[in-house]
């Protein structure tokens, strides 16, 4: 037991693909998780035993395996808006993925009623230090508006650079979305700073979770925002399930986006009227096993504790922090320091591409991302071509830290003859 | 893994030390393309001299930000095309396009491949690591895209009218790049 309160060694017994050796006999160092968590043994489990026992399509069917479905289904949306503290269940909406769920927000917003509606004139405002998906999706919006996006910029040491709040986020503003923690730089946001300016000139507030709700410990009634998208494989989870989280009070007032099955109430040639929350906004049959792996998924955090999670990764991160600043030449591209931010660390090594560190890493059984992660705007705004990361999870190891940094020294006798 | 194997000496040693590389005057064509998946960009310029079965491409020049597998290869490929007439280059072309997506099949050896493609066999073992096939072949689509450009200035400027110089933004593996703001 550490002193962090988490066994990493009895949780790591929990992964099957931690025992993995690759390229002959290099034990995986899996260093992606902001990529994707591994799964651990509960989460396989529990969608092995739904296809096995239970299988049957969600409400529909009076047949005791749809019965059975559906309560697991239902069951999973209890424990998740348990998980994020959300006060009612009819606020957690079940979609593909953090970007389906933002782009359901970003879509309807387009034909929403006027008091949410985004058209010619407002304003739409995000950070230059989104993921792709909390960007494509607003600028996509603008673009079939009329409406103007416009950002917050990022200061040198990776932070949001809260001297913009104020000009950028003004009476125009209809919508602020921005990530909690990010993907690329490690960089937890002050989401109580930007809120209160955004509600004060009464946008939505929109945040991106899917690096924070794996990682610490969230509760959506305690962040104040309006809506929290985030998904499952990130999380101990399977792929191809994702939540929108959303208050009810928005999400009620909200027209549907996609059309089809289970989103609707009555239906006759020419109209239809719709579900009640949350179906409405789940068309056709939904992410069933999914939703029971993340339930799994969910459990096993909690069982944990976000807390112990949390302090876990941060203890690493601090670790890799250190260790990292001393390899020659190599430049961390975000804080420096573990102080609010999460377990990705992104850096360069001078004159040697990432796709090199990444290779000559893998050779040697190290994992890491290498590229522009789906942020390219980041990448510019610090004048590089793309980076190496680092991202650490429950289950990662300071021996772990140890063997990428070990890597780290061989990449520079490679390349730097 | 032998990582050897990816990274001959040859692929350091043009890595470390590049040929052609600068953009030069005069040109009849530039483009700027990029590798999506890894930030890999090049700006890459062709020089053809001659007319009709007689062209040859008189210089290659470039400029780019990327992996040591793209960056020696575009310099490899410089050396290979330049003095070369238009056909021979463009068959040089495809036959390090079919090495690439051999897959580490093919034997360099084999057919006289490595006479014709001299340093460039260096990358057969690129071929084994579908991730890396596309930094080598960078240069050489934007080779490729450029002369394309280049011989259409050249028929239109024999017709007497045209610019000398045409800029296209290109693209690989058929995404589309934008620059995002």
């Amino acid at each position: 037991m550490s002193a962090t309160g988490l066994d990493v060694e009895a949780v790591r017994k929990d992964f099957p693909a931690l025992d993995r050796v690759v390229h002959g006999d290099r034990p995986l160092v899996y260093l992606d998780s902001a990529a994707t968590s591994q799964k651990p043994r509960s989460v396989l489990d529990a969608m092995t035993d739904y296809y096995e026992h239970h299988n049957a399509n969600v409400h529909r069917g009076v047949h005791v395996l749809a019965e059975e479905a559906t309560a697991a289904y239902e069951g999973a949306r209890d424990s998740v808006a348990g998980f994020i503290g959300a006060p009612s269940r009819r606020e957690v909406v079940f979609t593909k993925n953090s970007t389906e769920a933002i782009n359901l927000v970003a879509n309807v917003l387009a034909w929403a009623e006027p008091r949410h509606r985004v058209g010619p004139g407002d304003e739409i405002v995000i950070t230059e230090m989104e993921h792709h998906s909390n960007l494509v999706p607003w600028q996509l919006l603008a673009q079939r508006t009329g409406a103007r996006l416009r950002w917050m910029g990022i200061t040198d040491d990776g932070r949001l650079d809260l001297a913009d709040l104020d000009r950028v986020i003004t009476a125009r503003t209809k919508v602020v979305s921005f990530v909690h923690v990010s993907n690329i730089l490690g960089t937890l946001n002050p989401v109580q700073a930007v809120r209160e300016r955004a509600h004060e000139v009464g946008a939505l507030v929109i945040l991106d979770a899917s690096q924070s709700v794996p990682q610490l410990p969230v509760d959506v009634g305690a962040l104040g925002v309006d809506a929290v998208a985030f998904t499952g494989h990130k999380m101990c989870g399977p792929t191809g399930i994702g939540v929108l989280w959303m208050r009810e009070e928005v999400l009620s007032e909200l027209p549907p986006f996609l059309g089809g099955g289970e989103m609707i109430e009555s239906v006759s040639m020419d109209s239809a009227t719709y579900a009640d929350l949350p179906h409405r906004f789940e068309a056709g049959t939904p992410p069933i096993a999914e939703a029971v792996g993340l339930r799994a998924a969910v459990e096993y955090l909690s069982t944990l504790g976000m807390a112990n999670v949390a302090a876990h990764e941060q203890a690493v991160t601090a670790y890799a922090l250190e260790l990292l600043s001393e390899v020659p030449t190599l430049r961390i591209i975000g804080p420096s320091q573990p102080v609010d931010r999460g377990g990705a660390v992104s850096f360069t090594v001078e004159g040697i591409h990432p796709h090199d560190v990444g290779q000559v890493l893998d050779s040697l059984g190290v994992a890491v991302r290498v590229g522009h992660h789906c942020a390219r705007p980041v990448c510019q705004r610090f004048g590089v071509p793309a980076t190496t990361r680092a991202s650490f999870y429950l289950y990662s190891t300071t021996a772990e830290v140890d063997a990428l940094v070990a890597g780290l020294h061989r990449v520079l006798g490679y390349f730097r003859r | 893994m032998d990582v050897d194997a990816l990274y001959q000496e040859i692929i350091l040693d043009h890595y470390r030390h590049p040929h052609h590389r600068g953009l030069r005057e005069p040109f009849e064509a530039e483009v700027h393309h990029v590798n999506p998946t890894c930030g890999d960009e090049i700006t890459l310029r062709v020089h053809l001299d001659g007319d009709g079965a007689q062209t040859t491409v008189a210089d290659v020049s470039y400029v780019g930000e990327g992996c040591s597998i793209s960056q020696a290869s575009t310099s490899v490929m410089t050396d290979l095309v330049i003095g070369r007439s238009l056909t021979e280059a463009l068959a040089l072309g495809e036959e390090f396009l079919t090495l690439m997506q051999s897959r580490g099949q093919h034997s360099p050896d084999e057919d006289g491949l490595e006479d014709r493609l001299e340093d460039a066999v260096a990358f057969a073992g690129v071929a084994r690591y579908p991730a890396r096939v596309k930094c080598a072949l960078l240069g050489w689509m934007a080779f490729k895209d450029a002369l394309a450009q280049a011989a259409g200035t050249e028929g239109a400027r024999a017709g007497g009218v045209g610019p000398s110089g045409v800029r296209v933004t290109a693209q690989v593996n058929g995404t589309a790049q934008e620059e995002l703001s």
